[in-house]
């Protein structure tokens, strides 16, 4: 138990700058969440089980527009589909990790991802252990945020008309980050431009998959130009 | 809260059981130290960053420049947190204060 505890104390200011960002993301969702009726259960729910904020805060137009699971299953796919490269880079790191793998697999989170990524582990450490405990900690702080804002906001009910748009502040900046890490702009106006094509084509409801269709074919097609590449 | 307990709970469980599939299918696919496809890797680089403008546009997709408030709240906003983030460079206070504003511009201008 002691050396737990001291490996616990070797990740946790690693792990500060993730709970800074998962609490006042986790606060907003929470807040988002109880303005739009839900119980604690779903808050706390979908913070431990689907685990992937963007996600999370896209299931409340998700729930909102009906009953389609199929749909559902699509959406959250296309979505999340950068997971599936975050894993392809995981793939050495969470070798030889043992009992820890399947939990270092599934909360693999955006800022978990770059964290792992940024961080050397000692010749001396267990790895999965050190790995399980950095992904345990952004986890907690992710719920613990989530629950305060749900709790925030039902204590102090104020006026939370238009709080659906930090998900698009969100994406925004993303945007702006990705635009000036990217060494080429197309895949970003890409994006934007065929989903306002199938916006005003397809309209508001239909808007993803006819979007995605058009990206996949788009890319394909062009894999072998030097500036889809060399990214 | 638009569906009752049991529907939600199966939309909640399908979102939950397909981020699951997309965070393990890399180690399904790839058992350890076997190699990537070139294909693979190229989308791994791609799809990210073409996603990211999709999404934007998601959020906006019921804003009507024709009627309502014409849009013109979500282009304050937006033109603020561009400027802000370019700026600070500083992601919480970038949405922070983007979503206030917007916020504030909605109940106070708009409601």
């Amino acid at each position: 138990l002691n050396k737990r505890i001291s490996t616990l104390k070797r990740v946790f200011p690693l792990t500060i700058p993730v709970m800074t960002g998962y609490l006042a993301l986790g606060i907003a969702l929470g807040i988002l969440m109880h303005s739009k009726g839900y119980s604690m259960f779903w808050v706390i729910f979908s913070s431990t089980f689907i685990y992937a904020g963007t996600m999370q805060f896209m299931a409340i137009p998700l729930l909102a527009s009906g009953f389609h699971p199929v749909y559902a299953f699509i959406l959250t796919i296309m979505i999340n589909a950068r997971f599936m490269f975050y894993g392809i880079s995981m793939l050495t790191k969470f070798s030889n990790t043992g009992k820890y793998k399947p939990y270092l697999i599934f909360g693999l989170t955006d800022e978990t991802f770059s964290l792992l990524c940024a961080t050397e582990i000692n010749e001396d450490e267990d790895k999965g252990e050190f790995m399980c405990y950095i992904t345990l900690l952004n986890h907690l702080y992710w719920i613990l945020g989530s629950l305060f804002g749900y709790l925030i906001n039902s204590l102090f009910s104020f006026n939370t008309m238009g709080i659906d748009f930090v998900l698009t502040a969100l994406f925004v900046v993303i945007f702006i980050d990705k635009w000036k890490q990217a060494k080429s702009k197309s895949p970003l106006i890409l994006g934007l431009v065929a989903a306002i094509l199938s916006r005003f084509v397809f309209g508001p409801v239909n808007l993803i998959i006819p979007t995605m269709i058009i990206i996949l074919v788009i890319v394909t097609l062009l894999k072998d130009k030097k500036e889809w590449r060399d990214l | 809260m638009p569906l009752n307990n049991k529907e939600t709970l199966i939309i909640m469980l399908v979102v939950t059981a397909a981020t699951v599939f997309t965070r393990a299918l890399p180690f399904i696919l790839f058992p350890e130290n076997k190699k990537t496809p070139k294909y693979i890797q190229y989308l791994g680089k791609v799809l990210p960053l073409t996603i990211v403008g999709m999404l934007v546009v998601y959020c906006l997709k019921d804003v009507s420049v024709l009627s309502g408030s014409h849009g013109i709240p979500e282009l304050i906003a937006i033109v603020v947190i561009v400027i802000l983030h370019l700026w600070k460079e500083n992601t919480l206070l970038s949405i922070g204060v983007g979503t206030a504003l917007y916020m504030f511009i909605l109940q106070v201008f708009v409601r």
